[in-house]
């Protein structure tokens, strides 16, 4: 059974119909992109999945189990994790407690203990802190582990997200674009980081715009168009599919 | 960042130790026994306003819960006043909590105007009911005992005062530092992100305007026992905004800067006193010139400046 089933899956805001009877599947352990024009609704659909938006109509399920319409924090606890594509970092925090904060699930949230600080808890939460700069050594932020998130460059914040949802020890991991705004040595870099990522068992999602990247390392694409699935399937069926030649290259080509 | 937050702690401990053997008259330790007291409630309402991000315009008015079930219940029931204070910071933690749901629905300007109208209805309250409350005019307040002991004097009232902001600096500081401060503090930074790691932001929200409210109640039950007497003021409108004032001035998410600024408004006040009529004007000027030239609030423009963390 796949990890994720998606079917028929639809969003109206108003008279837009953002995302249209959009079904597909994806196993356990691979790597899956979403690709599509702008404003083809592949953000959308991520919203979707990971509960930040309700859909009008359709089904999600995990593991068999139907999410569409939960919280996010409902989906977390189900080992759904993401990252953003205009960066949702917090700004007020150090960048490893933006990390620590990833593992929110997994540590003691007692007010009461945090406040009378209870060695269980502070002895649970500086093993935390390790394991929070270990991740950043993992994801290449081993420069950063003692910077203050809002002094960082935007290249390590996106990875500082990457780091921050790995903190979860999520079972699926959306990534929105995370080549976004990189130059080319660090997209190679990120390349890099998601295949590592995946091959320690996480099954990844990915929105992404960079098609060297997309063809690299993805194990099945989905194509959107107009909020439409446009073609699904390994890169050379998509790359071949005479529908996604049009939607990108226009109708005549 | 944690060794030097709680050298912050031990500097505080030895002021308070040292304050009373300073003061020059009982003047000067009544005026201590206040800054120390709007110190707590600041210290709570920091939590939620500068640490979460979410503003309350109305906690003057859990503070007059307090305050008035201090002065009521062991007035016209005869109970015990710590059992009064205990039974006033409950009904604030219950209302808080009760309310907070739907409050914590609204954002911004939204949620400013329902905490705003909530201290506003608990002080229209204690004002109309005068059989109870003694109306605009106020109510007596009897001595508070612990174990055969009253509580009298001002020395014995900065004792109790300085022990409960000793505390209550070292708990904030530990559950700013904890999963649930970082969880607080990731709603504030980023609410979407927040979520998505898991975090149920709503119960995060009420649990903190719970925690600040409760804070207020306790104090406003100390405050009343201590000056014994209390009057709807305690409870109105102007009083929120001071206090959201001294969190503001002091700087928002920062322990210290909630002690600094409670400090400050509570002495600004009698330090303008010379001014007679135009002390308002210059309480005004003042706060007007630290927004522009400090708007991060006093100690994390001075800590940025002086390259050191908060």
């Amino acid at each position: 059974m796949a990890l994720l089933d998606v079917n028929k899956l639809s969003i109206h805001f108003g008279g837009v119909k953002a995302v249209q009877e959009v079904s597909f599947s994806i196993d356990a352990g691979i790597v899956y992109a979403v690709i599509g024009p702008n404003g083809a609704g592949k953000t959308t659909l991520f919203n979707l999945i990971t509960g930040v938006y309700k859909p009008t109509s359709g089904e999600i399920r995990l593991d068999g189990e139907s999410i569409g319409g939960k919280s996010p924090n409902e989906l977390a606890v189900r080992g759904v994790a993401r990252t953003f594509q205009n960066l949702q970092i917090c700004m007020n925090m150090s960048a490893i407690e933006n990390v620590m904060v990833g593992a929110h699930l997994r540590l003691d949230r007692n007010l009461l203990k945090a406040a009378l600080r209870l060695p269980t808890l502070t002895r649970r939460d500086a093993e935390m802190r390790v394991e929070a700069a270990e991740l950043m050594r993992f994801v290449g932020l081993e420069k950063y582990i003692e910077a203050r998130a809002d002094s960082m460059p935007y290249g390590a914040l996106k990875r500082l997200e990457i780091a921050r949802a790995l903190a979860m020890k999520p079972r699926l991991i959306f990534l929105d674009e995370p080549a976004a705004g990189l130059n080319p040595k660090e997209t190679i870099e990120v390349d890099e980081l998601i295949r590592k990522v995946a091959d320690s068992g996480i099954t990844v999602v990915l929105v992404e715009h960079d098609m060297k990247m997309v063809m690299n390392l993805s194990d099945r694409i989905l194509v959107l168009d107009y909020g439409k699935k446009l073609a699904e399937g390994t890169g050379e069926e998509v790359r071949r599919n005479p529908d996604v030649i049009a939607a990108y290259l226009g109708a005549h080509a | 960042m944690q060794k030097r937050a709680y050298f912050g702690l031990y500097i505080v401990i030895a002021v308070l130790a040292v304050l009373p053997l300073v003061v020059p008259n009982s003047f000067y330790l009544d005026l201590a026994i206040r800054m120390a007291i709007n110190a707590v409630i600041v210290l709570g309402l920091n939590l939620l306003i500068g640490f979460a991000g979410q503003i309350s315009l109305g906690h003057a008015g859990f503070l007059g819960i307090g305050a008035y079930a201090s002065a009521v219940l062991p007035t016209h029931f005869g109970w015990h006043p710590l059992l009064a204070m205990g039974a006033g910071a409950a009904v604030t933690g219950l209302l808080a909590a009760v309310l907070a749901r739907p409050i914590f629905k609204l954002k911004g300007q939204y949620l400013a105007m329902a905490t705003l109208g909530l201290g506003i209805i608990i002080n229209i309250a204690i004002r109309n009911e005068a059989t109870w409350t003694g109306g605009p005019d106020g109510m007596p307040v009897p001595a508070m005992g612990l174990m055969g002991f009253e509580l009298t004097s001002d020395k014995h009232w900065y004792w109790v005062v300085a022990l409960m902001l000793s505390v209550s600096v070292w708990a904030s500081i530990n559950l700013i530092d904890s999963p649930f401060g970082r969880a607080l503090r990731a709603l504030h930074g980023s609410e979407v992100a927040s979520q998505v790691v898991g975090v149920d932001v709503v119960r995060y929200k009420v649990a903190i305007f719970v925690m600040s409210a409760v804070f207020a109640s306790l104090m406003g039950s100390v405050t009343a026992h201590y000056v014994g007497f209390v009057t709807p003021n305690l409870a109105d409108f102007f009083h929120s905004i001071e206090l959201v004032t001294m969190v503001v001035i002091g700087g928002m998410a920062s322990v210290y800067g909630s002690l600094i600024g409670a400090v400050l408004l509570t002495a600004l006040p009698q330090a303008l006193a010379t001014f007679e009529g135009w002390e308002t004007v210059a309480f005004g000027m003042i706060l007007m010139v630290c927004m522009i030239f400090m708007p991060k609030g006093l100690v994390p423009t001075l800590a940025a400046k002086f390259g050191k963390g908060d």
